[in-house]
């Protein structure tokens, strides 16, 4: 990605690269899920929060983003731990809250 | 009845969806992009890997700027918020002053941020201002410039003096909206104003007062301009909130890699609470 390319100034790596599919696939995979079974499945779980999947998948990502944060904050390199946790979180907040 | 699904409607948001994708997501994922990364500019970057955002979050002076940054809040919020709802319930009602008193709530609103960062500024200087030359004809050693103690009473002062009338107008038209019959049977009751306000007043003001507390949180959580008329971030750093720091190192300093980490640390705060205010909103509504 040269000067002269179109999205050279955003200065994209592969790695962030990769991180924004991700989070592309989750809208489209949520979109399916949502296709299939519409209505978004809310309930209220343990967090006393009348959530859908699309509330679920936000908590999942905003938790786990402050879980990689804290753990950079106070114990800082390798992520493997929070990147473990961050799954336990998710898998979680999916099923329980 | 079957309730008809219709998805078409989406089609109609498609121009707020570009729009956004242009002026917001997009310049987002270029900031996650400079954050792991380090250059020197001409579009020349080394990958940096969670570099910077490790050192943000373990730098004592980015601590100190959200310590401070928390402080003005909760001031700003623990006045703005009694003071605005004690001068909605003084308004008139009826009559004649209520269009004054709504046209002089309603001007420091409409006052741009960097005017009023530059008014304060002057009106507060102590050789020249009013209230800086008056403060000291009284006695009182007043010089926002030097001193960080008197620097954030002027800050924190400046921000009740634009924002509060924000408040003011949301209590007002939720107080406004409060049907005659309550207060009737209250009078019938031979209910105290203290109880009239208790029970009725705040409870109906729930949702207005919650509104009203989210903006201000975001605003002065975000505060810049203003800030950096008036005190630049001094005297030292006394002022210097997490937008003046995240100005000096992105714009002072050229450090693009550590002030997008900054940033979008910065960007996850307002959003955490953003979210917790907005589901509480939404939670009390529900009951």
């Amino acid at each position: 990605m040269e000067g002269t390319s179109l999205i050279a100034w955003m200065a994209w790596t592969w790695q962030t690269a990769i991180f924004f599919v991700f989070v592309a696939s989750c809208l489209i995979a949520m979109t399916i899920w949502e296709l299939r079974v519409p209505g978004g499945g809310p309930r209220r779980g343990i967090l006393g929060l009348d959530t859908t999947r699309g509330d679920r998948l936000f908590i999942t990502l905003l938790g786990s983003a402050y879980i990689f944060l804290a753990w950079l904050g106070i114990m800082g390199t390798p992520l493997w731990a929070p990147f473990g946790i961050s799954l336990v979180y998710g898998f979680a907040v999916f099923r329980w809250a | 009845m079957n309730k008809q699904i219709n998805q078409k409607a989406w089609l109609l948001v498609l121009p707020v969806v570009v729009l956004v994708a242009f002026n917001a997501v997009i310049p987002l994922m270029t900031v996650v992009n400079y954050s792991v990364q380090e250059t020197f500019g001409d579009n020349v970057f080394f990958w940096e890997g969670v570099g910077w955002f490790e050192q943000v979050l373990q730098s004592p002076r980015f601590h100190d700027a959200l310590l401070r940054q928390m402080l003005f809040t909760g001031l700003v919020l623990v006045i703005e918020v009694p003071l605005g709802l004690i001068i909605a319930l003084a308004m008139p009602r009826k009559g004649f002053w209520v269009s004054v008193c709504l046209v002089l709530m309603a001007l420091p609103l409409l006052i741009p941020w960097n005017v009023v960062g530059a008014m304060w500024n002057i009106f507060a200087l102590p050789e020249i201002g009013l209230l800086g030359k008056g403060l000291n004809n009284l006695g009182f050693d007043y010089n926002y410039t030097r001193q960080p103690v008197t620097a954030w009473f002027t800050t924190v002062l400046m921000d009740v003096w634009h924002w509060t009338s924000l408040v003011v107008l949301l209590c007002y038209a939720g107080l406004v909206s409060i049907p005659d019959d309550y207060y009737r049977a209250a009078k019938i009751d031979g209910a105290s104003a203290w109880a009239v306000f208790r029970y009725i007043q705040l409870p109906k003001l729930k949702r207005v007062l919650t509104i009203a507390i989210l903006l201000r949180f975001m605003d002065s959580f975000m505060i810049y301009t203003e800030v950096k008329v008036l005190t630049g971030g001094g005297p030292g750093n006394a002022t210097t909130f997490l937008s003046i720091d995240l100005d000096k190192m992105a714009l002072g300093q050229f450090d693009l890699g550590p002030a997008a980490a900054m940033s979008l640390i910065y960007f996850l705060i307002i959003l955490l609470f953003s979210w917790l205010f907005y589901t509480l909103m939404m939670r009390n509504e529900a009951q």
